[in-house]
């Protein structure tokens, strides 16, 4: 970090004395929500990308349409680390609301770039500040009222770019690409951004340490959020009917789903291969798949929390009647209501047993977005191959937030569509019951409506039932299909998505972590290296029975760190379940969930705390 | 000498009734629910539906057993209380080259099931819902449902005080494109009443009064068989002449609406009531709330709808059954993912 001398605050001169700090700090942008600010932000973070810097936005929204503050994180970093960090170095304060908060927020020697008439240099002599006429500027070159908003945020990045020494050429193609086919828009948003740049090189003299420089890391990289890389996912796997209900965070999972769906799956006659409802409710829309995945169809739904809840019923009849279907979780804050538009892992045990009974459900868990796109496929054919329904639990922040990324591979293996039994199989075997065990692998054989043989049907049902799919209150019959299902769960351990081992340097510190937290745990790992020269291993879970894999883990070292976003460290309780007693002791909780990303330092302070470092 | 036994009788598809039966009743002897069941064999005998193209779908409750007895052939999903509506669609979203029956009572569609019941009606989804209506809850020994009619007494005395839901005047409203009420003992009118439903496209709701012998067959019951049979007010006399069956000619054609359904074949009302008009929306819920002013309860076809596109016309979906559709209909090329990522980059 630069040295900064506060006496000389704003009259300081060329930043040439002071040490550059090159692709490694984050920008806050604090807006007005409903001020248009997202295209903005996203031009200004692709421009960094564009730039061959790794970068990370998170956009950190009020659960209001407009007039609420809301801040846009965006992160470079030449090292690759994508988590939020704790704190941003420049603020871009346009919000009169939020800004004295804000620009208390900076460190010291931290950049206040702001409207002019907000005088934030009164507040904070310790910050570069760079002060702009935003409203003149925008009056200047945009004549329509209606649009100034718009243009406004324009100028910002405009102005950003020329400081950090951004190519204005790279902002350009960004805003080409993503206005290819509106001129009109493109000369409008291009005009502010050029505007606030000519505005910085003419007025503003440069004197922070800050600098976006070229480099060379993402080349044939994408740039996606969790929610798009899922419906991507459920595209690619083929899925034919959505039923869904909106709620917030999930709902751009169906957007992006439905959107490629009628961009790629319309026949040449013009017929849709797929279905997309817009359910009453939840419980509607978990019936809808149920329904259509007992008739054949790849069903899913996605949710958040409160939608979740409201599945629970349904849920045990898929379980019990064994029915195919994808339920993707976007987690949000809870309890109840919560917070809607912040990020947190505390649906993973109520997911896991959602409904009553001894019901348990298989959970896929996503780490990056090529997971989400590549999670959501397997989610299919697991569902397809136990019959039963499979979740993929998200968060806030992988599921909206952008995300740098490989490309996502096409898939390799053809569709798993299970166990069904055609006509001609009847035909052959004279017959068949439901439930029965016949292959060892403890899942029965189905047959689909509509399947012209007479001994084809079988009459599904939530009640009590035997293994030929009769009516039953017997209890060794019961009982003999409660325990197959037991049996079934237990052997999808090796079936489902097995764990990543992504540090494994034979120490005798393990941690174990899934989801969005992972960004922010490899970040804290080379802290931990770094500030107290300890190695520690790491492996990511990525399912629920859990893999042998993560017995071994924790059976390998002595203390084992469980890292997640809840209050009441649910993965670890899942964790102490499944683990043998001499093992339970071992497990250590690092938690985080005031409903913001969870970020390095949080993790290397409560680490270094439990170790007494 | 050997007595030969007479060939049995089969369907225009050569099936004989057997094939269209289910198995035994757990219902009460005398139960309304299996006369609704026999009518339903019989339609479906009569109209030639191949049984193992027909879903049987069913919620929770005495009327949602009921498909396990009739037409075993048949795949059918016994699912939770309230929401067969949700599961239905979701198999008919998955295969609508079917014929779909849903069996509902009057706790599970009126009480717990009517936000389904509502959304269902309001999509025109392609199934025939059947109300099979006693107006009491069976199954946990009778309590009354939100179909009982204002007044009507219980076996131990207590008497209902609010008002009834009139179910059909609800789906008329709502947009459900064929309306009718029945009485589980009326033989001809149900029969007929179901065909039609059989051969037309978009959602059918049948209100079937079911007297429940158990619970609700009494002195003071409004659905018992005694008050039904003094009280039932026919708005027309229904005659159903399949696409494949000859027009007979014995049909009094007097005062006769009829309506073509969707496979050709003709519905034909006989008025009983003058000026009825069963495609006429406005005047089909007058004539049900008329008929609450003068405590009479209507049975008949009250409104038939054969113009309004399904829920499947509106989907805009292909011929063939979304759910068995191959992967190479249902996975996009490698190009197409290719595209995809140059875009984001």
């Amino acid at each position: 970090m630069a040295t900064f001398d506060p006496s000389l605050g704003n009259q300081q001169g060329a930043s040439g004395a002071r040490a550059r700090i090159t692709n490694d700090f984050s920008i806050n942008v604090a807006t007005v929500n409903g001020s248009g600010s997202q295209s903005a932000n996203s031009v200004l973070m692709k421009s960094i990308f564009g730039m061959g810097v790794p970068v990370s936005g998170k956009n950190l929204f009020p659960s209001n349409i407009a007039g609420q503050p809301t801040w846009f994180l965006i992160r470079a970093s030449k090292d690759g680390y994508v988590a939020r960090k704790r704190i941003s170095e420049i603020l871009v304060a346009l919000n009169p609301e939020s800004a004295e908060d804000d620009v208390q927020a900076l460190p010291a020697g931290g950049v206040a770039i702001y409207e002019e008439s907000l005088k934030l240099d009164q507040a904070r002599a310790d910050v570069f500040c760079y002060p702009v006429p935003f409203d003149k500027i925008t009056a200047s070159i945009c004549p329509e009222v209606k649009l100034r908003k718009l243009v406004k945020n324009m100028i910002y990045v405009g102005v950003v770019a020329q400081l950090l020494a951004i190519d204005l050429g790279v902002v350009e193609s960004n805003l080409r690409r993503q206005f290819a086919k509106k001129q009109k828009v493109f000369d409008m948003n291009f005009g502010g951004a050029k505007a606030g740049w000519e505005y910085a090189q003419a007025n503003l003299t440069k004197r922070d340490p800050f600098f976006i420089e070229k480099m060379n890391k993402n080349e044939g990289k994408i740039i996606i959020d969790g929610n798009a890389a899922c419906g991507m996912g459920a595209v690619f796997a083929g899925v034919t009917v959505v039923a869904w209900y909106p709620i917030t965070p999930s709902t751009t999972v169906i957007e992006a789903t439905s959107d490629l769906l009628k961009k790629l799956r319309v026949t040449p006659e013009g017929k849709a291969t797929f279905a997309v409802v817009q359910a009453e409710d939840e419980l509607a829309a978990i019936g809808m798949v149920l329904g259509a995945g007992w008739a054949g169809a790849r069903a899913m739904t996605s949710t958040s929390g409160p939608g979740m809840s409201l599945m629970a019923e349904f849920c045990g009849l898929g379980y019990y009647a064994e029915i195919p279907g994808v339920i993707i979780i976007v987690q949000r804050t809870g309890p109840s209501t919560g917070l809607p538009t912040r990020t947190q892992q505390a649906d993973l045990l109520s997911a896991a047993f959602l409904s009553h009974g001894d019901t348990k459900h298989p959970i896929l868990l996503p780490g990056t977005v090529k997971e989400c796109f590549e999670l959501t496929q397997a989610a299919f054919d697991l569902a397809e191959r136990m019959q039963t329904p499979v979740f993929v639990l998200t968060d806030l922040d992988l599921g909206m937030n952008n995300w740098i990324s490989e490309p996502f591979d096409y898939p390799a293996k053809p569709l798993d569509r299970g166990k069904v039994l055609t006509a001609e199989d009847l035909e052959r075997l004279g017959g068949f019951a439901r439930y029965r065990n016949v292959d060892g692998d403890a899942i029965g054989w189905r047959t689909l409506p509509g399947t012209r043989h007479p001994k084809a049907s079988y009459f599904t049902r939530g009640s009590g039932h035997n293994d030929a799919a009769q009516y039953t209150e017997n209890p060794e019959e019961y009982q003999a299909v409660m325990d197959r299902l037991a049996l079934k769960f237990e052997k999808a351990r090796k079936l489902l998505p097995a764990p990543v081992m992504v540090r494994n340097g034979k120490s005798k510190i393990g941690f174990l972590a899934y989801g969005s937290t992972d960004c922010a745990l490899l970040e804290s790992l080379d802290q931990i290296k770094q500030r107290y020269g300890k190695d520690a291993d790491y492996l990511r879970i990525r399912a629920w029975p859990f893999a042998q894999a993560i017995h071994d883990f924790v059976a390998s070292h002595e203390r084992i760190y469980v890292v997640e976003q809840n209050r009441d460290a649910q993965l670890a309780s899942l964790l102490k379940l499944d683990l043998p007693a001499a093992q339970v002791t071992k497990l250590r909780s690092i938690l985080h969930y005031g409903g913001l990303p969870v970020d390095a330092e949080t993790i290397t302070e409560q680490f270094a705390l439990q170790e007494g470092l | 000498m050997a007595t030969s036994t007479p060939a049995p009788k089969l369907n225009y598809i050569g099936l004989p009734i057997l094939d269209y039966r289910g198995g035994k009743s757990t219902l009460c002897a005398g139960c309304g629910h299996n006369a609704i069941s026999e009518r339903i064999i019989d339609a479906l005998f009569e109209m030639g539906v191949e049984p193992e193209r027909v879903m049987k779908m069913s919620g929770i409750g005495c009327s949602s057993k009921s498909p396990a007895y009739f037409l075993s052939r048949a795949h059918a999903f016994n699912g939770v209380h309230g929401r067969m509506p949700a599961i239905a669609t979701g198999a008919v979203l998955a295969n609508h080259t079917m014929t779909t029956i849903g069996v509902s009572g009057d706790g599970d569609t009126a009480s717990i099931g009517m936000g389904q019941f509502v959304h269902l009606m309001r999509r025109n989804l392609p199934m025939i819902y059947i109300i099979e209506d006693n107006g009491v809850y069976g199954l946990t020994k009778g309590q009354f449902s939100a179909t009982a009619d204002l007044g009507a007494k219980l076996k131990t005395g207590v008497v209902n005080d609010l008002p009834a839901i009139d179910i059909c005047a609800l789906a008329i409203q709502l947009g459900a494109t064929f309306v009718g009420r029945s009485f589980s003992g009326d033989k001809k009118q149900l029969l007929s009443m179901l065909k039609a439903a059989i051969a037309h496209k978009g959602t059918v709701m049948l209100d079937v009064i079911s007297p429940c012998v158990t619970f609700n067959d009494h002195e003071g019951s409004t659905k018992s068989y005694k008050f039904m049979q003094e009280n039932d007010e026919p708005i027309n006399e229904i005659g159903f002449v399949a696409s494949f069956d000859e027009i007979e000619v014995d049909y009094d054609s007097g005062e006769v609406y009829e309506v073509e359904m969707h496979d050709g074949s003709n519905l034909r009302l006989r008025k009983l009531l003058e000026d009825y008009d069963p495609t006429d929306k406005a005047n089909a819920v007058r004539t049900l709330m008329e008929a609450h002013e003068n405590d009479e309860i209507l049975t008949g076809v009250f409104y038939i709808n054969t113009e309004m596109p399904t829920f499947i016309d509106l989907l805009n979906v292909v011929d063939e059954p979304l759910g068995t559709l191959p992967e190479s209909l249902t996975r996009p090329p490698q190009s197409a993912l290719d595209a995809l990522m140059i875009a984001l980059r």
